[in-house]
């Protein structure tokens, strides 16, 4: 039931030229980040290979990409998922799946994992640039593992915090600022972090994606990443059941 | 079979903050009958009908669908049930054909099952030609047959249907009750509506809700005794002694009207017309015209719901 519903959200988001339009920018985007650092690599090759243990190419190439692509992520995804649920409010047709034999659960999952599953295309696209170096040279394969799965994780995040704002309007617009906001707070927290604030450091999505992309991961970041998803995905539910108990 | 109980509603309210928009209403519906829900805007139609398909959480009292209770086990009884809700949950960007392919899956319709499924709803629904086409395109009516299409695919016990005829032409309308009459042969029907000769056209039972009340349960036999005439339109050649009239048996008062007609009013059951027409023979009036006044149901629904303390064009409570 949670495929069907997701295969309905994937299938609308491809109806929509909205979709394509993210697809293309976001690739042509990432596309020419990745350029830009392969440049800078064949820059400072001659001096690296004198460094003894120095950063290789994946360091210089595939951490910065990634990095910059779950920026650029960032501001696309609050797009995708602005119209999750508050479409649905908008035109009236959350009376269909309200009246179908399904759980709010199930309808929350659906929607997650159908957006989840149009984000994971860029991030598959993005994730195989690098690997195009495997042609002329070698990669630290564990250090690109350990980059797509803290990019995955982040943007399961984004994702969830952005169904979550979702639930909260009827207003598809109002869904993807109220996204903006809470990604943004949460991106720049580690700046307050920086000037001596624990909590606030400790509280950033940045700060747990910097040491997978070095290559460390740790469970602590992980969990961290999956406490957000399943905190937004729950309180998504209760919004919705909240729908119905209206006072 | 035919008399298997579809849905019991039993003392069903809900609370809008401090306003009762439905308070306490009971009733109960059988295989193959049509209901009527009707009332003024804002009686509690749409609350109603969207607390009965889980749409709505009730704020008090229980609903049983095909012997499951709703609130308990949601999912079997949601099973059971077809909705249409005011504004048709259409999904624009999609074709007729994907769209009920979507809520067959949604209603877990077997997948071997399911194009048989799809196609017999578009049959019913007079789809057949515009499974290709995109939702959004359609005219109104089509749109809405294609709501009506969605609520019946998975062949549920009841079919609730808020206002299906609002919007479309008078043909599409005479299609839609056509539609509805033949869902009551196999399913339980409930529908509401304003429209007064939409009841006496479908159902077979009707229900009028004011103020979030019921305030009349009745089959529409039933309710056309109620609108039982009683009065009588006489027209006459010559001009009688209206104290002449007033004496013959049965008759309570007389009022003339223009062009030799008069108003005879009666007891109800006791229509004076055979004495009226055996005196105007012997007195030689020249009997012309003698017709029963028939009270429409539109008078029963004002007598019923008016001079109560809602003012109308109070806002829907949904």
């Amino acid at each position: 039931m949670i495929l069907t519903i997701a295969g309905r959200e994937l299938r609308s988001l491809f109806l929509s030229p909205l979709a394509w339009a993210v697809l293309a920018v976001v690739q042509a985007l990432c596309a020419y980040f990745f350029l830009l650092y392969l440049d800078l690599y064949l820059q400072l090759a001659p001096r690296l290979a004198a460094v003894v243990d120095g950063p290789g190419v994946t360091g210089i190439v595939v951490a910065p990409l990634f990095s910059t692509a779950a920026i650029v992520l960032l501001l696309v995804v609050p797009l995708l998922t602005m119209r999750l649920v508050s479409e649905e409010r908008q035109k009236q047709t959350l009376p269909l799946l309200l009246s179908a034999p399904v759980s709010m659960t199930d309808i929350v999952l659906g929607k997650f994992v159908g957006v989840f599953a149009f984000v994971s295309l860029m991030l598959a696209l993005i994730a195989l640039m690098p690997l195009s170096l495997l042609a002329g040279g070698e990669l630290d394969l564990g250090l690109w593992a350990a980059g797509v799965l803290g990019m995955v994780l982040i943007v399961a995040s984004f994702c969830s915090i952005g169904l979550l704002m979702s639930t909260l309007t009827a207003q598809p617009v109002v869904a993807a600022i109220g996204s903006f906001g809470v990604l943004l707070l949460l991106w720049v927290l580690n700046i307050a972090g920086d000037s001596g604030n624990e909590l606030f450091a400790y509280l950033s999505l940045l700060s747990h994606y910097q040491p997978l992309l070095r290559g460390l991961v740790d469970t602590a970041d992980i969990a961290y990443y999956l406490i957000i998803i399943v905190t937004c995905l729950i309180l998504s539910v209760r919004r919705l059941h909240a729908d119905r108990l209206q006072p | 079979m035919s008399h298997d109980i579809l849905i019991k509603v039993e003392t069903l309210s809900r609370v809008y903050g401090s306003r009762r928009a439905v308070d306490d209403i009971g009733f109960e519906l059988r295989r193959g009958e049509v209901l009527g829900f009707l009332g003024p805007n804002g009686a509690g139609k749409s609350t109603t009908m969207r607390m009965i398909t889980g749409n709505l959480a009730p704020s008090g009292g229980r609903i049983t669908i095909n012997g499951i209770d709703l609130l308990d086990r949601p999912r079997e009884a949601k099973a059971q049930l077809g909705f249409l809700p005011e504004q048709p949950p259409l999904y624009r960007e999609f074709t007729v054909d994907e769209y009920l392919d979507y809520c067959a899956r949604l209603r877990r319709i077997a997948r071997p099952r399911r194009h048989a499924a799809r196609d017999s709803a578009k049959q019913r629904c007079g789809l057949g030609q515009v499974g290709e086409r995109l939702i959004g395109n359609l005219s109104k009516g089509y749109q809405q047959r294609v709501g009506i299409a969605q609520a019946i695919i998975h062949n549920p016990a009841v079919v609730v249907l808020d206002e299906p005829t609002v919007g479309l032409d008078p043909n599409q309308i005479r299609e839609i009750r056509a539609l509805i009459r033949e869902l009551g042969d196999e399913h339980g029907v409930i529908l509401s509506t304003h429209i007064l000769p939409e009841v006496q056209a479908t159902c077979d039972r009707v229900q009028i809700i004011n103020n979030g009340r019921l305030v009349l349960s009745d089959d529409l036999d039933a309710l056309a005794r109620h609108s039982r005439s009683s009065s009588l339109i006489l027209r006459l050649g010559q001009r009688p002694d209206a104290g002449m009239l007033e004496a013959v048996p049965g008759v309570e008062a007389v009022q003339e009207l223009d062009h030799g007609r008069w108003r005879i009013h009666h007891a109800p059951d006791e229509s004076p017309a055979a004495a009226l027409a055996e005196r105007a023979v012997q007195q030689g009036w020249v009997l012309l015209e003698l017709t029963p006044e028939q009270r429409s149901l539109e008078e029963v629904f004002v007598d019923i719901t008016a001079g109560d303390d809602m003012a109308p064009g109070t806002p829907e409570a949904a």
